[in-house]
């Protein structure tokens, strides 16, 4: 399969299609199957919950999307891609196409908001600093921290962070959404607020969400809801 | 397309000034210490040709047994004579060289001090004010001092400034300073005078008359001096070395470098330096690497390539090196202005050692970081979830 470079990756596609995914961790005794023969399919645009307790591999999924593991059995193409025996150029690319919001936000400690935003613009080719700059400035101002752009993470409140680390996952234009537990450190108002924003600018972007989430009062910003449990995604009850 | 980029290095450095701080204080330290050892090592094989570099000469006879200027054996004096015979040669200087016991006239004290005679009518030194005062040596028992002569042979100068007779004893025999000359102290030897040969050998009445210990020989203006050399070394006898100016001048310099270990330690000494700076940048960049570790593996998540990471890791070590070696030239520059105030030696920054210095503290930093970068790999962008 010939590689697409990033920007004209196939929209025609699913943008995340599983079929019999399984994952284990460690070696020998110790190793233990986290992901049952996985399938499931997330198309553009598409705004997905995941939702399970905790331990039933909510996380680890997500990372195998997000191209950061490797794929052990079954399979897992993003963006038409395959993951399976993927070479590190096709996993790069992915994951330039990919936004995530961690649920410890990761910010860079060194950046202020502004320049922590531009760290994701900077993956844009073909674009010049002042444009990416200003692309930057503007996604804050989307996030409503247009008074906070030279703050550094250490001087913001827990839900300016997240905010910064939502601006900084769409500046790059991503394709994908990859979001796990993004309120959980968040108080419920300021919570519901963050996935609005989130669920109203991937609108704006045409892009898909996967959002993995415990909490109950945001579920109805779905399109789809999927339930985990032990390693198995459940069937799907209207 | 890759045009400006926030300056990540930059700011991953500045982000704990105090680290910083104590990396840039590390890698000046090493740099000054190379500074040190190596102008230190330069400076004293330079210092033992002081005296050399000032003769007027353009070919000069030692005799094959002398191994440096502190044991200069004799050779006959009618070589020069037979120089003579060239048309190429327009004059020559006999010059008898030795060190003999100089009297501290304050504290009377003895000490070796390096004795030139010469005949005072013949050039001997290329300073052009030099003959005038030559001509005071033409009395007996009289000699011109170095008045930078260590200090420890009195206060020749400032009392023979100061209009007043100043009498001593060379060898056990007096002697009157008619005159100061400024040649310089260097290695083999911590101060000079001059004299006339006939007070020379008056005070070293053993030497034989007919010896002497180097012969300059001036060419005229036009000869090929490589050539006239291989004549004069064809038709003399193997009695004498004939030597070019510059040849003299390492013949001195080569002594010190191979038959004493001076280069030896003053190189190792900045090997030193060099080891001690590699182990704190390597420090530095390592733990700075560790401590971002997450940030580095989000950069990767978000699809940074390594390439780029590893780019920034460099990018620190360049930063360390060029904000470590700018204060240590600074400091080298001002340590050297104190050793050659102190000490005499001429220890100066020369655009060699400059560049060296700075290839060296690149290259450790170069090489710190690339180590360091080894962490890197370490870092897992499925971690941070
Ligand atoms: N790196 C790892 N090495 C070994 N086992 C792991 C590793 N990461 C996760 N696991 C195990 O895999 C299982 C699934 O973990 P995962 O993090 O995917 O769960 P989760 O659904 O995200 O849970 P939570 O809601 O608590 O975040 C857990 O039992 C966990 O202990
Ligand atoms: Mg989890």
């Amino acid at each position: 399969m010939p590689l697409n470079f990033a920007n004209d990756l196939e929209t025609n596609v699913p943008t995340v299609q599983i079929d019999g995914l399984s994952h284990w961790f460690g070696m020998g005794n110790t190793r233990k199957q986290v992901l049952y023969s996985v399938s499931m399919k997330i198309d553009p645009g598409e705004v997905v919950l995941l939702t399970g307790p905790s331990g039933c591999g909510k996380t680890t999924l997500l990372t195998l999307i997000g191209a950061l593991r490797r794929v052990q059995k079954g399979e897992l193409s993003v963006f038409g891609l395959q993951l399976r025996n993927s070479r590190r150029k096709t996993r790069q690319i992915i994951r330039r196409n990919i936004g995530m919001i961690f649920q410890g936000h990761n910010l860079l400690r060194c950046l202020t908001a502004e320049q922590n935003v531009q760290m994701g613009a900077d993956l844009l080719k073909n674009l010049s600093y002042r444009k990416r700059r200003k692309l930057s400035r503007n996604w804050l101002v989307e996030v409503g921290l247009e008074d906070q752009m030279e703050k550094l993470p250490h001087d913001l409140s827990g839900g300016q962070k997240q905010r910064v680390a939502i601006a900084r996952a769409l500046s790059a234009s991503p394709r994908l959404l990859l979001a796990d537990e993004p309120t959980s450190a968040l108080d419920s108002v300021t919570g519901r607020e963050i996935v609005s924003l989130l669920k109203r600018l991937a609108i704006e972007q045409k892009c898909s969400v996967l959002m993995v989430t415990h909490d109950p009062r945001i579920l109805d910003v779905a399109d789809r809801l999927l339930k985990m449990e032990d390693g198995m995604i459940l069937p799907v009850v209207e | 397309m890759q045009d400006r980029k926030i300056p990540l290095a930059w700011l991953l450095l500045t982000r704990q000034p105090l680290r910083l701080l104590v990396a840039i204080a590390g890698i000046c330290f090493a740099g000054i210490l190379m500074f040190m050892q190596l102008g230190f090592r330069d400076g004293l094989f330079d210092a033992s040709v002081t005296v050399h570099k000032l003769f007027d000469a353009d070919l000069v006879l030692v005799s094959p047994r002398s191994m440096s200027s502190i044991s200069m054996s004799g050779f006959p004096r009618r070589r020069l004579i037979q120089a003579m015979a060239h048309k190429d040669v327009i004059g020559t200087t006999p010059v008898n060289w030795n060190f003999l016991l100089w009297r501290n006239p304050q504290t009377l004290s003895t000490r070796a001090i390096l004795a030139l005679g010469f005949e005072p009518g013949s050039p001997l030194l290329i300073d052009p004010n030099f003959a005038e005062k030559a001509q005071s040596l033409k009395n007996s028992g009289r000699v011109l001092f170095d008045d930078l002569s260590r200090q420890e042979f009195g206060p020749v100068p400032e009392w023979f400034s100061e209009g007043r007779i100043v009498e001593t004893e060379v060898a056990g025999k007096r002697v009157r300073v008619a005159g100061l000359v400024s040649l310089g102290p260097s290695f083999g030897a911590d101060g000079n005078l001059i004299t006339s040969r006939e007070t020379f050998l008056k005070l070293l009445p053993s030497n034989p008359p007919g010896s002497i210990e180097i012969g300059l020989v001036r060419l005229s203006a036009e000869a090929d001096h490589e050539k006239v050399l291989r004549s004069l070394a064809a038709s003399l006898p193997n009695d004498v070395k004939v030597l070019t100016r510059q040849e003299f001048i390492d013949f001195e310099k080569n002594y010190w470098r191979t038959s004493t270990s001076i280069g030896f330690i003053f190189t190792l000494g900045a090997a030193m330096g060099f080891v001690v700076g590699c182990v704190i940048v390597y420090q530095i960049l390592y733990s700075d690497v560790s401590d971002h570790l997450a940030e580095y593996a989000t950069l990767m998540a978000m699809g940074y390539r390594l390439r780029t990471l590893f780019g920034v890791v460099a990018r620190e070590g360049i930063f360390l090196a060029v904000l470590g070696y700018v204060p240590a030239y600074l400091s080298g520059q001002a340590l050297y202005a104190l050793v050659r105030s102190s000490t005499k030696l001429p220890v100066a920054m020369d655009p060699q050692r400059t560049f060296l210095v700075f290839f060296l503290i690149l290259f450790m930093c170069m090489a710190s970081a690339s180590v360091a970068m080894r962490r890197l790999v370490d870092a897992d962008p499925a971690d941070i979830f």
